[in-house]
């Protein structure tokens, strides 16, 4: 649920990364962080393991300039990607305004894949959406990998809808700022259509 | 469809601004702010120079969210008042109108207990506030569609250069 604020004159927009463990949520938002000008970001946020797994979620604030004298402001989140963080990922789903979706390329996670997109539905109408009607993306990541799946048999699996996809290897940098833009966009012409 | 917007107005912004601003004198805290459950800052008060307040937003959200997960597992609706009790400095956060949250961050210079009374003032002259600005979102959303509908195209791509 975006928050427009006339006295200060900001948009303020809630981003989620959304997919199966390990398939790199955090470095797409690491990798945001690294290469943002500090003057248009905040701090980045883990609340994660000892090992470096997202146990609650990351948090990355940007700030993308203005539009008709309005500051845009957009909120990145990641979700927990292990199964048992369920209660976790509803949490944070609350009030989003567009999803990213990362899928991990790899052919051995195609099912893990499957199962955290069905897993996305159900939070989402457990929280009164529809993803059919909320502005998403969705990312093949770690295209650089040896064993991946085929990029037609993934958009064939994951992105029956024909929403904007982009393959994408987030630990060196390459579709993570093609995807952040496709979603930014749709998510403002989400808001411009008047929800 | 994601429920609707929040949206603030100078008039209702300034208003919260002086019950936050009062609350922060009255119950002698160091800062008080104003946030939504979805973790969005809409207001500040006091001694915020050097402090995040963007992460402070999200953080006392995730908080909240967590919270409230635990509250509805036995059976409660949600807690309203968590406080946490540091070395030097205190975090009082409390839910006004089930839709915002109040922080209250205060030193040994004020009490819980002042704390506390100040806040259930505060709140409800913030929830009363609040219900208010919901209800002229709801009749008039028209400044709102007026801007929105002017966004372009280009606009957004200008973003990015």
């Amino acid at each position: 649920m975006s928050f427009i604020n006339y006295s200060s004159r900001e948009i303020n927009c809630k981003i989620v990364y959304y997919g199966p463990g390990l398939c790199g949520k955090t470095t797409n938002l690491s990798f945001i962080f690294k290469k943002t000008n500090p003057e248009h970001r905040g701090k980045m946020i883990s609340l994660a393991t000892e090992t470096e797994r997202t146990l609650f979620f990351d948090f990355l604030p940007l700030s993308l300039g203005d539009i008709k004298g309005f500051k845009t402001r957009f909120h990145l989140y990641t979700v927990p990607g292990q199964i048992f963080y369920d209660a976790s990922r509803k949490l944070i789903l609350k009030g989003v305004d567009g999803i990213v979706f990362v899928a991990d390329s790899q052919i051995e996670r195609m099912d893990a894949n499957i199962e955290s997109f069905e897993n996305m539905k159900v939070n989402l109408n457990e929280q009164g959406y529809d993803l059919a009607a909320i502005p998403y993306v969705i990312q093949y990541n770690k295209r650089d990998l040896a064993n991946v799946a085929p990029v037609a048999e993934l958009k064939k699996v994951l992105n029956g809808n024909g929403v904007p996809d982009f393959e994408a290897v987030a630990a060196a940098g390459s579709g993570v700022f093609e995807t952040l833009k496709a979603i930014v966009k749709l998510v403002l012409i989400e808001l411009k259509k008047g929800t | 469809m994601p429920t609707s917007s929040l949206v603030m107005f100078e008039e209702e912004f300034k208003q919260i601004t002086a019950v936050i601003d009062r609350l922060l004198k009255e119950a002698n805290a160091k800062v008080v702010f104003l946030v939504d459950k979805d973790g969005q800052l809409i207001a500040a008060s006091g001694e915020t120079g050097d402090m995040d307040t963007t992460s402070l937003a999200s953080l006392t959200a995730g908080n909240i969210a967590a919270t409230g997960g635990l509250a509805k597992l036995i059976g409660e609706k949600e807690f309203s008042i968590l406080f946490h009790e540091g070395e030097k400095d205190n975090l009082h956060i409390s839910i006004v109108g089930q839709r915002v949250i109040l922080v209250v961050i205060f030193d040994q210079r004020s009490s819980l207990g002042l704390v506390r009374l100040r806040v259930k003032k505060a709140n409800d002259e913030l929830n009363a506030i609040l219900q208010k600005l919901l209800q002229r979102v709801e009749k008039k959303p028209a400044a709102q569609e007026n801007l929105l509908a002017e966004i372009t195209d280009s606009d957004i791509d200008k973003l990015f250069h």
